[in-house]
């Protein structure tokens, strides 16, 4: 049998039919539902007097909309509450199980999956989100789908699919001093980018990736769509396994003791073959700020705004143009000299324990600059948020000056009440710097936690890496 | 859903790259709990100059009139031409109901993001690939003709400008069958009930702890 790499292992292992063009039905071992894209899945099951093929495959939770203040007064937007009062209604009448709003287990779709046990090796996992590619980081088979497959995944538990191309990213070497799995990420997107991806799932691997954590391995997973592949995946090891252990979805007993067996094999074999390879040494990554708006439009932080005279191209000379302009930014103004006014610290790619107590370092006796006229901090999830407060990091953080919330995507999209007013500059934790993102004419720039606390506590980009 | 075959449609150019989900449909429209009505939101930021947000009346609202979208001469347009990496970004499927409700049928650009272009074939919508040179070809030729349309047909799989020139493309055989006869992949794959389930069962045997 020739090498196979994780993505075919996954693949193969999830095949129920393949047509001889290839389009194939994907057996879906996990959907996670958030209120946004689900509505009219439930609405169309419903019409066509359907119901869910495993409702126990399934597990939803309210985050797109629901508000990180005041939360006992309930959400005041009429529409963002019909919303989740929906989701609420279809999980009772359908039987799925929820975390509402007001349950510690609440939080940021692809934080709460890990955190639970319900993302795990070996899965294919599916969610109408396109950042779903964070489970990856578990060996599993993970993407965004719409809300037709939404219903189709509830309908049959299948997805129709063609399989993908392979890229293997390789990042070799040690980090430096202040650079993270945030950094990795945009600096692999700044050299592929936005649609480097496009077409493949990606397999990060080196010794950079085996040495990162969980955590930071969902940090890079995570951004895998925004190198334009539906997949990042990462093989299991025994940090896989050391984090899945004695979650409360996570298999027990002698079914544990098969899993474990089942997910060391879990990575590509040796000599598998990739359709495209992209190296990166670990030693020259320097930690990232985008300038644009595109997560391809990065330098590093000792870097500067790039001229337009100097795109590859005429459609990326527009682009650039249209970026500097939309952003307020000169061209070859040295990065650590862009003053900020808000700071946002969260999200699914970067909500997480680590990402608290990375930002909390930084801040610790520290004050926000005067400059800055909000910096908030979102945990992930409610335990996120539990966790952090038994290890004091919302003292620290608010001393420093930082508002300390509840958990959701908050200003990652500007859904619910927390964005930025047109011309705003903000450093955040996010995934996404495109026009309007954060609030209209919001300008956005994407860093790693420490960047952006350390920014907060500067009123400009530093170098958290001196 | 809607069955596509054939369509003798304007054209509008969208003279960018990367357009991303939230360009086409902004996230505050994204709180309507239906699939329909998207249409006047559609590019809500470039086409309006004021904010928009969900129950306004739009017809009142001030037109942003640099925009391609308002200009006189490509209203009623059901092809939208477009650059590279086309809908990227957000997962949300609003972005092609949008399209589809604003009158769009066709979208011709050099490249899509893998999740918007799946998600055009659930609705009726058809995301052609052009090479770049192509389209670049396409965008002059629009901008050159007013009132330029193009013919395209699925069946073919061909799209023909007035002046004859003819572009082949391609398209997946099993999303052209579904988009030529109006399919609904849910009905299709239930034809597999058996075949599902019994994956499911020797699945459930190698690793009962999904199931458990
Ligand atoms: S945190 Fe942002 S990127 Fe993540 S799921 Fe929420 S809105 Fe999407």
């Amino acid at each position: 049998m020739s090498a196979k790499t994780l993505y075919d292992k996954l693949w193969d292992s999830h095949v129920v039919r393949q047509d001889a063009d290839g389009t194939a039905l994907i057996y879906i071992d996990r959907q996670l539902v958030h209120e946004v894209t689900s509505p009219q899945a439930f609405e169309g099951l419903k019409l066509a007097q359907r119901k869910p093929w495993r409702v126990a495959s399934m597990l939803a939770v309210p985050d797109h909309n629901v508000p990180t203040a005041n939360r006992a007064a309930g959400i005041t937007d009429p529409i963002a509450r019909l919303q989740v009062e929906t989701l609420d209604a279809n999980c009772a009448e359908f039987g799925l199980t929820e975390f509402k709003m007001n349950d510690i287990r609440q939080g940021i779709v692809h934080v709460i999956g890990p955190e639970q046990g319900a993302t795990l090796p070996g899965m294919t996992v599916v969610c109408g989100d396109s950042h779903t590619s964070t489970h990856g980081a578990f060996a599993a088979l993970a993407h965004g789908i719409g809300t037709s497959e939404v219903e189709h995944v509830m309908a049959t538990q299948c997805l129709v699919a063609k399989k993908s191309k392979a890229m293997q990213v390789k990042v070799e070497g040690v980090l430096g001093k202040g650079v993270t799995a945030k950094d990795i990420a945009l600096a692999v997107i700044g050299k592929i980018g936005t649609a480097g991806g496009t077409g493949f799932a990606i397999e990060f691997a080196g010794s950079a990736i085996r040495a990162l954590s969980m955590e930071g391995r969902m940090t890079l997973c995570n951004m895998a769509i925004e190198a334009g592949a539906r997949a990042g995946m990462v093989a299991a090891d025994e940090t896989t396994i050391a984090y899945c252990q004695g979650r409360p979805f996570s298999p027990q007993g002698e079914n544990w003791e098969k899993a474990e067996a089942y997910w060391r094999t879990l990575h590509s074999d040796e000599g598998a073959k990739f359709d495209a390879l992209v190296e990166v040494d670990a030693a020259q990554i320097k930690p990232q700020v985008t300038w644009g708006t595109s997560p391809e439009m990065v330098v590093a932080v000792d870097g500067r705004v790039p001229d337009p005279a100097s795109a590859p191209d005429a459609v990326k000379r527009a682009d650039w143009e249209r970026a500097l302009a939309y952003m307020g930014l000169q061209a070859n103004t040295p990065i650590n000299e862009i003053q900020i006014d808000k700071v946002f610290i969260g999200s699914c790619t970067n909500g997480r324990i680590e990402d608290m107590r990375a930002a909390a370092a930084v801040a610790k006796g520290k004050k926000v600059a005067a400059n800055v006229k909000l910096a908030m901090v979102v945990p992930g999830s409610g335990l996120v948020k539990a966790q952090a407060e038994q290890e004091g990091l919302d003292k620290i953080l608010i001393a420093a000056g930082f508002e300390w919330r509840d958990p959701g995507c908050s200003m990652c999209l500007a859904m619910n009440d927390d964005r930025l007013s047109p011309g705003e500059r903000c450093a955040a934790t996010s995934n996404r710097n495109f026009e309007g993102r954060q609030g209209q004419g919001g300008r956005t720039h994407l860093v790693s936690p420490e960047m952006a606390a350390a920014a907060a506590i500067a009123g400009h980009f530093v170098d958290v890496s001196n | 859903m809607r069955k596509f075959t054939l369509l003798d449609g304007l054209v509008m150019p969208l003279d960018r790259a990367n357009v991303d989900t939230d360009a086409i449909i902004p996230k505050q429209f994204l709180k309507s709990i239906k699939r329909s009505g998207f249409g006047p939101n559609a590019f809500d930021e470039w086409r309006y100059l004021d904010h928009g947000e969900p129950g306004m009346d739009n017809s009142t609202r001030p037109l942003n009139k640099d925009f391609v979208l308002n200009q006189p001469r490509y209203q009623g347009a059901q092809v939208l031409l477009a650059r590279e990496n086309f809908g990227c970004g957000s997962s949300r499927e609003h972005a092609p109901w949008a399209l589809e409700d604003y009158g769009f049928r066709v979208i011709i650009a050099p490249s899509y993001a893998d999740i918007f272009f799946n998600n055009c074939f659930k609705n009726g919508l058809l995301p052609i690939r052009l090479d770049a040179e192509k389209v670049d070809a396409l965008f002059k030729a629009v901008e050159a003709n007013v009132g330029f349309k193009l013919k395209v047909d699925l069946e073919q799989q061909t799209i023909t400008a007035p002046d004859g020139t003819s572009y082949k493309f391609e398209v997946d055989a099993f999303r052209k069958h579904c988009l030529l006869n109006g399919l609904d992949d849910i009905g299709l794959t239930l034809q597999h009930v058996d075949e599902i389930k019994a994956f499911e069962a020797k699945h459930r045997a190698a690793q009962p702890w999904l199931f458990a």
